[in-house]
Order: C-alpha cells, then structure tokens, then sequence
C-alpha cells in the first residue's frame, strides 16, 4: 500500500486531529503536496470538500511500473514521417523520406532518421492504431492525456495527477521532490489536475536543462548566495509577526510546512536531482547537449529518486508549413535523447519498473500540402496517429495495430487513448474500474465504461 | 498598552471557558485594537447571542491598520497605497472607518473585483470546456461590469441575465445561458440552480430536474453569418426541432408548483417572476449568504452553493436579517455590504480569544485566508511598479491585453498565466466556490521565495528604486517600506530587529533593502487576508 494510501485511512480512522502528532519528517516524506492537505479538516475556513480525503481510496495493487516518463510531443507529430513510414504510398504522402531503415527486430521500419531508435526496437513496442478523431489542440490534448472527452461538467485529472494521487512519493526516499513534475513549461490547462485540485499539479521546472546552471525555477537562483538564502530566512522568521502570535492556526501550520518543503529544495540535497552538470559529460553528451536531450538526463535522474511521474513537454511539433524542414532539424535530436534514455534506463535496471510513453496528441494528415502558404505542410489529424511505449512491463520488439496503405485509416486492431491509459494504470498497480471521490461528493471511475459511450479496444494486453 | 479588563469578559472567562486554556487578555500589537468587541449594528446583536449561547469570546476589534488593509482586500481587492495607509492612520476623525467603507464602495476598484468574483460563479471564459468566445466574453464581462458600477438593484440583475434575448456579441447577459457545458434544458436548469438559488440540482429527484428544465427548454442558439456569434432567443420550438417531440406544455417550480406554460409567454420570464420575488425561499438568501461568504471565506450555510435542509445555516437569524434588508433596500447589494463591513463582527481581529473550536464557525474571530491569486500578483505589482504578460492562445480574434492590466481586470479564465494557474485561479468551469483553491503548496512557497519571476520584481522593479538607492535615513526607508507593503508602520519591536539584523551602520545598503522587501513580502502578514 501507498504511503499516500495510508494517510488517507489514517486520517479517516483518527479524524484530522491525529495530524499534528505525526513528525514533521513523518509528515514531509508523504510529499511535497500530500503533506499540505494535512490540515484541511481543522479550518473552519474552507469549503468542505476542497481537500477532502478519499475514504474509499483502494490500496494499489502489485505493481511492475513505479515510474512513468511522459514525452508529450507537443502539436502533433506527423506518423508518417515517425513511426509508420508509408513510402510505397508515393511522394505525395511519404514526401522526401522514401526510405525507411529497419530496426533490430526485423519487419519493424521507422522514419531513416531515427537511426539511434533503430538500433533498440527490441525494448519498446510501436502503436500504429492510436485513434479519437478530434482534429483540435485541445479537446484531443485533453483527450489522450484523461481519456475522456470534454463536456459532461466534470474536469478529470491527466495521468500524472492520478498518478500522484495513488502512488505519492515512495516511503523509502528521504527527499522531498514533487511527485509529478513538468520539464519544463506547463501544457496549461492541458495538463490540469482537473477535479483533484492544485495539490497534484504538476511542479514545472521552467528554464533549460541545457544551460548550466538549469535554473529550476524557485529552487536554483544563481544570483543567490547560500548565505544570504540562510540570512533572508532567519529575517523572515524574525519579522513575521502574525505567523509568531498565529502559531495555532491551520493556515500558518500549512503555510510553514510548505515553506520547509520548499527550503528542502532549495538549500538541501533534494534539489540537485534537477542538476544534469553533476553527470560525467560523456553521459550528457550521449542524450544531446539540446533541452530535449538533457531534458531527457533530468528525467532519468528523478526516475532515480522516487518521482512517479514526469512529464517532457517537447514543443514544436505542429508543424503546418514546412514539415519537412522541421522533421531534419528536429527528429536526429528526438532520437538521440529518446534512444539513450530508454537504453540509459535498460542499463541501470530501471526500464523494468519506468514505462516511458511517447507520442501527441494526434498525428498529422497523410496526404502533403505542397501549396504555398503550407509548402509542405501537414496539418491536424486525428484519425490514426502512433505511440511508443516501453518498460514498466510493456513488452519491447512489437507493433500494435496497422493503418492502410496512406496511413489515413486505422484498418486495424484501433487502440483509443482510454485504453493506453487504462493500460498503464493495470501495469502502476491501479486498477483502471476503481472510482476516485469528485470534490462535489460523487464517485468517477477511473476509465469510463464502454457502456457510457467510451470507445475501446480493450487493453494492451498483447504487449503487457 | 495595557487593557483593563471588564468585568464581564472576566466573568465569561470563568463561567464558560473554564475548560479551555487561559486566553491572553491584552492586546496583540499590530494586529489587535485595545478595543473589546461591543454591539454595533444588529449582526453583532444577533450573533453576539449565538457567542453567549456557545460560551464564545469573541477577539478583540482589529488595529486601524489591520482593518485598513483588509477592507481594501475585501471590498475593492487591491492593496493601500503607502499614501492611503498613511492618510487613514493618522486620520483622528472617530467615523474614519465607516467613510472608508463608502469611499471603497464607489472606487472604479470595487466592479473591477466584483466583475472578477461575479465572472467566476457566472463561469466567464472564452474556451475550454466553456466556450464562450473572446468577443462574447467582453460583451459579457462589459454587461457585469457597469451592472456592478452602477449597483443595479440584484432583483433585475437577476433578470437580465435570465430573460435576454439578442446576439452573444452584442447583449452581454444572453451569455448565461452559453457559459454551461451542457446546453440543454436540464443542464441549464441545474446551472440557473447553483446560481441563484445556491442548490446543487444534480442531487435531485429525476422529475424534479425535469419540472424545472421546462422553463428551459423553449431557448434557441442560433448561428449567424457571422464566425462564432449566436443569437440567443425564445423560440416555442426551439427544443422540439431536434427532438421531435412536442415542448413541455407543464414546469414546475423548484418549491414544487405546477404550472401550465402560456403559448404567448417566453417560459424564462415566467420562471424569472417566480425566482426573482421577495417571498422566494432561495432568492435573497443565495445573494447574501454569498457575500458573507466573499466577506468571511465561509458561508452562514456552508458551502454557499450547497443550500438545502440538511446542510443548516449556523446563524439562520442573521441570514434572515440580512435577507430583509437586502429586500427592503430595493435589492441595494452596496447596502449588504456596508452593513457587513460595519459591524464589529467584521472588524474583529483574527487573534481568536476563545479555545472553543465552534469560534470559527460563529465568526467570533476574522479568518485568516491566503490572498486570492489575482489580488496577490496585483499586490506584488504594485508595489514594485511592474506588471505581468496575460495572453490568450484563443485566436480570431487574439485577446490583447494591454500592458499594465490588473489581474483582477482580466475577466477570462481562457487568459494564460501560469502565476495565476499556480496560485489557484479557479478554471470557471462548473462556478463553484470550490473551484478557487486558496491553499498555500511548497510549489507556491518555492516561488514567492526563491523564483527569478519574484526576484527579479524586487529586485529591479521601479517603484522600489527610491527605497534601494536611499542609504541615507534607514528610519524613513523602513517606515515607508512597512507602509507600501503592509500598510502599516513598523512596531518599535520590529525595529530594534532590523537594527540588530541589518544596519549596525547608519546606513541602509542596496541589498539589506532588496532583503526586506523580500522579507516582508514573503510574511504571512502580506500574504494573507487577515
């Protein structure tokens, strides 16, 4: 069971009361947001349900999977020049890449400049029949990531935050690192924690793991001496008046254990899990000097500390006018930073237990816009996209459904976003028909059932 | 500063809190007053006699300067200027509180917030899951705007929103019935519920649900040559077109009444006749439950927007009075207010003198709450002389936001801000209370300490450059620091830590300036309402 899990029963069993006895270090390793609902049930302030726990909230099951790294292609990216390569369908489809390369696992082709991927196909598997329909940024961004269509007055949470939700930060870890972080923008009101509310959004870094140092917003400020962060902190204590005389009260307790959180980062060790300078410079050089690449590093390292789940937000992906362009520039440092983390991860003996997903959310049309103003663009398209999964206990070395011949049509085995998602909660150990509590008091499933209207073929079980 | 205590509080002390601990009978400076709380106006009566029945001391009346500050939060959401909170400090006129009050509630200030609180149960947002549209959103937010300004009496506030007809860009309130993920009549039904009666219709009995969404049912959008618009209206067979069966020719009111719907009149205005009268059980209460809400952080029934007969009000009396005023005054919303501010309840300080855990509940102290997003990054602005980047990715038109717009101004959700995402800005897409989520995380902690976002502000911010190049007079530099950014002056307390801490020297250099900025900014005083 959860170490969040057992806060909930703990807190149901004794009443809220029970909290100020824990330790502060008892409190704070139930992570950086979970320790900050502690409190709720003292404040006569707030709306009663607001931070209301989940009396209901089932244990996790055995899992395979602790950790998942999410690499959210931003825009859209074209499959055809991706993972499902149609070169026999002519240049007005396949455009200038005509030539697909086998990987190492034969019958599995991939665009020619995935050569890095080409050499690992054997540890994740290709899913070629990812289908909504949705042709719009938004509803399909919210679509791929909650499974659900927007539109029935409830908001759901995306993956990470359901995540966060059940699995928290893993008792044996001592730091204090968020579990559910964004490298480095926030997709906005994509990536909302919907109904469960601000605790399990996700922490974003902003700045460019690129750059040294990575500037993770509040927590690493050049300008900012050790020092003086220890001086400003004791002058703060010394002249905060109302928080001395409120010591009582619920919203100072909050206010002071997140401030403990936060100088956790900020002066102690938990911080530089976010440092790709503290790795040898053959390793950073391996995933590309770019933000992807290192991006890429940073997520391997919190991987390493306990963080469930991390999302790379990898933009430049909707790429209406010259696609082909983009796709030169942009898939040799995909697949470097990609192929080395899914190898780097192989290495150290943690792809078993981190499935690392990949794709966007939709594909991009099959048929090429030569004409100006596109000149060679490929626009939205949601009919047929692809997906890579590995580790965590998917399976490597297969492909899941096919589309036709122009990659237009899933023709076969279509795979909807609910059901790689219920797909990899099976493989977190969160069973995908459980119910979670929505702050107005009903019960929501996890997954929709198919009876409710939810389209599905079913879970990934040929590759689980 | 000693106060003398009365006899009666010693007596209270003794008689009904003797099972608690001792209560700290002076006063806490800055934050108390040496004042005891003593009846006002008929709130304090009413309320007062709920304290005595709970054995509950109330706190002590807050400092000038507290109740300063609070006001300006709580009425017009923005922060004194150091000019201002100098002016009402030193102001010796005994009425000084109740002239800032009215003087709060006719600053441009005051529809600007209200506007954004307003927005936020009405659900403005131009995208996503609700769709209203830039265009349809400033029409909207225009409409709210000079509503408020004008305090249009809430009777016909109501009406307007409810009975329009005429194009989403061009009449304002035709949008409430846009701004709803489900536009059909019972999803509007449940909308026109939470609204204005403060009643979660998707509890209710199916039949229920269905008798009410009849007044809705006869409610037609359509589309116009032109992209996005809509024209909202009353149409017999609006709902019968897609549905191919004949319109509802029966509603029923929320209390239960049946009704046969007149063939010759739009169904919304029979409805609108029924809510928006006096005698209404929901009407009234809704309003002003909700401001007391606004005022307090937690509603007479709480949550505002879960009114029925198994969640009671804690005081129904003052619900009662503030609704016959509300009624009596020709529905004056100002009128609420003022009565509400006025009172002693109100400006008691947030250093609870009673160990009773019900003291929060009967409002025997003011509440401390973290400051809303939006009023936060104003604050932060203001003081520093900087401004934000709003922008929104809705396109067609782009939504321009001109450099310098207060937050409180914005009036869209759709606005991207990821200040105002991180510190809780609620989505609008229900426009229930708790979709603002005011809870201060380690993530908010790590930004207000440590982000180069905030840094920078202090840091370089051109309403501080006076204080961070004047070296000469540590005293004054400090003083009008205290009174920019917690609009009060610094307690000889706080001043002898400032000496020992930061200027042995007679001189202030650029950096211990910039720290007590960051100081002072990052205490709990500052960030929250209190």
């Amino acid at each position: 069971m959860s170490d969040v899990a057992n806060t909930h029963v703990v807190l149901n069993a004794e009443g809220p009361q029970l909290s100020t006895q824990l330790s502060r270090r008892a409190a704070l390793k139930r992570g950086i947001f979970g320790a900050l609902a502690l409190y709720l049930g003292r404040s006569g302030v707030l709306p009663r349900h607001a931070w209301a726990f989940d009396p209901t909230l089932p244990a996790t099951k055995p899992a395979k999977a602790k950790a998942v790294i999410q690499i959210w292609m931003w825009g859209g990216p074209p499959h055809l020049d991706t993972f499902d390569p149609k070169p026999e369908a002519g240049s007005d489809y396949c455009g200038p890449f005509t030539s697909p390369i086998a990987t190492n696992v034969s019958g599995i082709r991939i665009n020619e400049l995935l050569t890095e991927l080409a050499k690992i196909a054997d540890k994740y598997s290709l899913i070629r029949s990812m289908t909504h329909g949705v042709n719009a940024h938004e509803t399909a961004s919210y679509l791929v990531q909650t499974g659900r269509m927007p539109g029935d007055r409830i908001v759901y949470p995306a993956v990470g935050a359901v995540v966060a939700y059940f699995k928290g930060q893993p008792p044996e870890y001592e730091g204090l690192i968020p579990p559910y972080i964004v490298l480095t923008e926030p997709q906005g009101r994509f990536s909302e924690a919907g109904f469960l509310g601000p605790r399990f959004k996700p922490f974003a870094t902003g700045g460019d793991p690129a750059r040294t140092p990575f500037t993770v917003e509040g927590i690493v400020t050049p300008g900012v001496t050790v020092a003086r962060q220890k001086s400003r902190r004791e002058l703060l204590q010394n002249l905060d008046l109302l928080r001395q005389v409120m010591g009582d009260d619920p919203q100072i307790q909050e206010i002071k254990q997140a401030e403990e959180q936060a100088y956790d980062l900020i002066l102690g060790t938990s911080g530089k899990a976010f440092d790709p300078s503290e790795e040898p410079q053959e390793v950073r050089e391996k995933y590309g000097t770019t933000t992807f690449g290192q991006s890429c590093l940073v997520a391997r390292r919190l991987v390493e500390r306990g963080v469930r789940y991390i999302t790379i937000n990898y933009k430049g992906w909707d790429t209406h006018k010259e696609n082909f362009v983009v796709m030169r520039r942009k898939l040799p440092e995909f697949d470097r930073g990609l192929a080395s983390l899914i190898q780097d991860l192989a290495d150290r003996g943690l792809l078993d237990s981190t499935i690392v997903w990949c794709c966007g959310e939709f594909g991009r049309t099959p048929k090429i816009a030569w004409e100006a103003p596109w000149n060679g663009g490929r626009h939205h398209y949601g009919p047929a996209f692809s997906a890579l999964v590995a580790g965590g206990g998917f399976k490597g070395g297969h492909v899941v459904g096919a589309t036709d011949r122009t990659g237009s049509e899933v023709k076969d085995r279509p795979v909807h976003p609910t059901d790689l998602i219920a797909s990899m909660y099976e493989l977190l150990g969160i069973d995908p028909g459980t119910t979670i509590r929505h702050p107005q008091g009903y019960m929501v499933r996890l997954i929709p059932e198919p009876e409710n209207g939810a389209t599905s073929g079913g879970l990934l079980r040929e590759i689980m | 500063m000693r106060n003398p205590v009365p006899i009666g509080f010693l007596l209270a002390a003794l008689t009904v809190t003797a099972t608690f601990a001792a209560i700290p009978p002076e006063p806490v400076e800055p934050f108390d007053s040496n004042q005891e709380f003593s009846v006002r106006n008929r709130i304090d009566e009413l309320l007062a006699a709920r304290w005595k029945e709970q054995g509950i001391t109330p706190a002590l009346i807050c400092s000038d300067a507290v109740f300063l500050r609070r006001v300006y939060l709580d009425l017009i959401g923005t922060l004194p200027t150091e000019s201002e909170a100098r002016k009402f400090l030193e102001d010796r006129d005994p009425r000084k509180r109740e002239r800032l009050i009215d003087e709060l509630l006719n600053r441009p200030e005051y529809a600007d917030y209200w506007t954004m609180r307003w927005g936020d149960v009405l659900r403005i947002k131009a995208e996503f899951p609700i769709n209203l549209w830039p265009n349809a959103v400033q029409a909207y937010n225009r409409w709210l705007y000079s509503s408020l300004a004008r305090n249009k009496p809430y009777d016909q506030f109501v009406r307007e929103l409810l009975t329009s007809s005429g194009s989403n860009f061009r009449v304002g309130p035709v949008n409430f019935y846009r701004a709803t993920q489900d536009r059909n009549p019972k999803g509007i039904a449940q909308v026109v519920a939470i609204t204005f009666m403060g009643v979660r219709a998707d509890q209710w009995p199916r039949e229920k649900l269905e008798g009410m969404a009849a007044f809705f049912s006869q409610i037609s959008f359509k589309p116009t040559m032109e992209w996005k618009e809509e024209i909202v209206s009353w149409d017999p067979y609006a709902g019968s077109a897609a549905t191919q069966q004949a319109p509802p020719r029966e509603a029923v009111f929320p209390d239960g009444v049946k009704i046969q719907l007149p063939a010759d009149r739009d169904p919304r205005q029979v409805f609108a006749d029924w809510l928006i009268s006096p005698k209404n059980p929901w009407f009234a209460k809704n309003a002003v439950n909700r401001i007391w809400y606004w005022l307090f952080g937690r509603g007479i029934i709480h949550e505002p927007d879960d009114i029925r007969d198994d969640n009671p009000a804690v005081a129904p009396e003052v619900l009662s009075y503030l609704e016959s005023e509300l009624v009596r005054s020709g529905w004056d919303l100002k009128h609420i207010y003022r009565l509400i501010c006025n009172s002693a309840t109100y400006q008691l300080s947030c250093i609870s003198r009673s160990q009773n855990p019900q003291a929060s509940i009967y409002f025997a102290y003011y509440p401390m709450r973290r400051l809303d997003a939006e009023v936060l990054i104003d604050a932060i602005c203001q003081i520093t002389g900087t401004s934000e980047e709003y922008w929104s990715m809705v396109p067609e038109p782009y939504t321009i936001i001109p450099q310098g717009e207060r937050a409180i101004r914005l009036g869209d959700a759709s606005i991207t801000s990821a200040f105002l995402e991180l510190f809780g800005r609620p989505p609008r897409d229900v426009g229930l209370v708790s979709e603002r989520t005011n809870r201060m995380t380690a993530s908010q902690r790590l930004h207000l300490l440590n982000s180069s976002h905030t840094l920078r502000k202090i840091e370089e911010g051109p309403g501080l450059e006076w204080a961070r190049t004047s070296y000469a007079n540590p005293r004054q530099t400090v003083t009008r620091l205290y009174l920019t950014i917690l609009s009060r002056y610094p307690t000889e307390k706080e001043w002898e830590i400032l000496k020992q801490t930061t200027a042995k020297s007679s001189r202030l250099s650029r950096e211990m300036v910039v720290d007590l900025v960051w100081a002072l900014m990052n205490s709990t005083e500052f960030l929250y309402r209190h």
